[in-house]
């Protein structure tokens, strides 16, 4: 048997998706123009599919410290935290995310899925329990294969589950450490903290949040869900990431945890990679403090959200339960969707295409991720594309048209 | 000697859908090859077993289930305790 026998069915399934035009696994953006628009296949398009929750790829305070810190530190630490040693950037970068979350500590890694990885991995024992939201991320699945803790899979956003497997471990030795996300990143819902935080109470468990698609998004301050639910307090660790609202790259944990700081000298994710270069550090605690700086961003991509799900909902299109950044809208079949996506591409509108088993319940989804930075004729002409896109294949018929 | 019991007629039956065409299900069927659920099938699969026997089936146990019978000798031991 070959080497690479073993992928034979995802080849056949990639080639299948290829065949009906482009491959919507490996787009290549030509040239960006701006946090929303790039030149794809020489089209200009407006881009959907980003993360780029508050469009600050482009900020000028970002930009200016990023080319400063590469002018006077260089392009690259070249060596581990632990290794070779930290620069000013990170420690000052750590310090403003810990100021942020009003936290006692932080730490930054090099990449979000590494911070899931190193944390998760780490802070659960071989005597202890990880209980997690099934349709966790696949960072959050990999931590738990690294661990010798038994791992327990609860029903997505499901609080009475939970309490179910909880309960079940009642009076067994061990920590018992819940993991959920801010907002599940391929429909775009939220869990239901403040019912987990209680169960969490409950059971004398340790709760881990990822934040990474609602930090910047969700709260008055921008801390993400815990903030909103009224629950920060309950949260033991908050994990999130740098490429998302804030523009770049890289993750980050923080905590009331008094001996946090062993992680340092124990999680392999952060101690044996390199750290991130200086010009991420600074564009990232430049884009940290535009978050706090100014509110008004979160306002207007909530704007922006309004504007996209209520106008593809109008015409009847079936999205994800919850209004919010992501927008997911679901299509019937897989054949369908890759039809739909290239369609779009082909009109100037790049989304990104989701598919099973990559997808919850087996859903099939062009996903739309809104940015604070898209014009309200940006996202009009979205919503016309993607309704059009929608007759031309048979997803939407002529009577809701009319009625839309 | 487990082809009579409650829980392996739970197995089986959950796994019916997947069967291939003229191949019953047997105690020694194996789950990834003798079948047609994919890995996020078999998941689902284990959470519909968890709610019909109310027990939790740790992560770290499924890359060791290889076959029908296995399976069902795990839930049975999860909800013996």
């Amino acid at each position: 048997m070959g080497l690479f026998d073993q992928f034979q069915d995802l080849m056949r399934s990639h080639a299948a998706v290829k065949a009906i035009g482009a491959d919507p696994f490996g787009v290549t953006m030509e040239r960006v123009v701006s946090p929303t628009e790039a030149i794809v296949e020489g089209r200009p398009t407006i881009l959907v599919g980003t993360n780029n929750y508050l469009g600050l790829t482009f900020e000028p305070s970002c930009v200016a410290a990023a080319a400063d810190a590469l002018e006077t530190q260089g392009t690259g630490t070249t060596g581990s935290r632990i290794a070779n040693g930290s620069y000013g950037g990170h420690a000052g970068l750590e310090d403003a995310l810990a100021r942020f979350y009003g936290r006692r500590s932080a730490m930054v890694f090099t990449t979000g899925y590494q911070a899931n990885l190193g944390i998760i991995s780490t802070i659960a024992g071989a005597k202890d329990y990880l209980i997690i939201d099934a349709d966790s991320h696949a960072s959050i699945y990999d931590a738990c294969k690294m661990t010798a803790a038994t791992v327990i899979r609860f029903k997505h956003n499901d609080p009475a589950d939970l309490d179910k497997r909880l309960q079940r471990l009642a009076g067994t030795p061990g920590n018992k450490i819940i993991v959920v996300e801010g907002i599940y990143s391929m429909l775009g819902d939220q869990a239901p903290l403040a019912e987990m935080a209680a169960i969490k109470r409950k059971h004398g468990a340790y709760l881990v949040v990822d934040e990474a698609h609602s930090m910047g998004v969700l709260g008055d301050k921008g801390r993400g869900l815990a903030e909103v639910a009224g629950v920060e307090a309950d949260v033991d660790f908050v994990v999130g990431t740098f490429s998302k609202s804030l523009g770049a790259i890289g993750g980050y944990c923080v905590s009331d945890h008094p001996e946090f700081d062993v992680l340092r000298i124990r999680c392999r994710p952060y101690m044996f990679t390199a750290s991130l270069p200086p010009s991420i550090v600074a564009s990232v605690t430049a884009a940290l403090a535009v978050v706090e700086r100014r509110p008004e961003l979160r306002a207007k991509l909530w704007a922006n959200v309004n504007t996209l799900y209520d106008g593809l909902k109008r015409h009847g299109l079936l999205l994800g339960p919850q209004k919010g950044p992501v927008v997911a809208v679901q299509l019937p079949t897989p054949e369908l969707a890759v039809q739909a996506w290239q369609a779009l591409l082909q009109s100037g509108v790049y989304v990104n295409l989701a598919l099973p088993p990559a997808t919850p319940n087996g859903a099939s989804l062009l996903r739309c991720s809104v940015c604070a930075a898209h014009s309200r004729h940006q996202l009009e002409r979205v919503i016309d594309t993607i309704t059009e896109v929608a007759y031309q294949i048979g997803v939407l018929s002529e009577p809701a048209r009319a009625a839309g | 000697m487990i082809a009579t019991d409650e829980v392996f007629t739970a197995v089986a039956t959950a796994l019916e859908p997947f069967r291939k065409e003229g191949i019953p299900v047997t105690a020694e069927t194996d789950i990834s090859q003798d079948l047609t659920l994919d890995s996020v099938a078999m998941l689902d699969l284990l959470m519909e077993l968890e709610e019909k026997f109310d027990v939790s089936i740790p992560l770290n146990l499924v890359p060791e289930i290889r076959t029908v019978g296995e399976l069902a000798d795990t839930v049975r031991r999860l909800k013996e305790g």
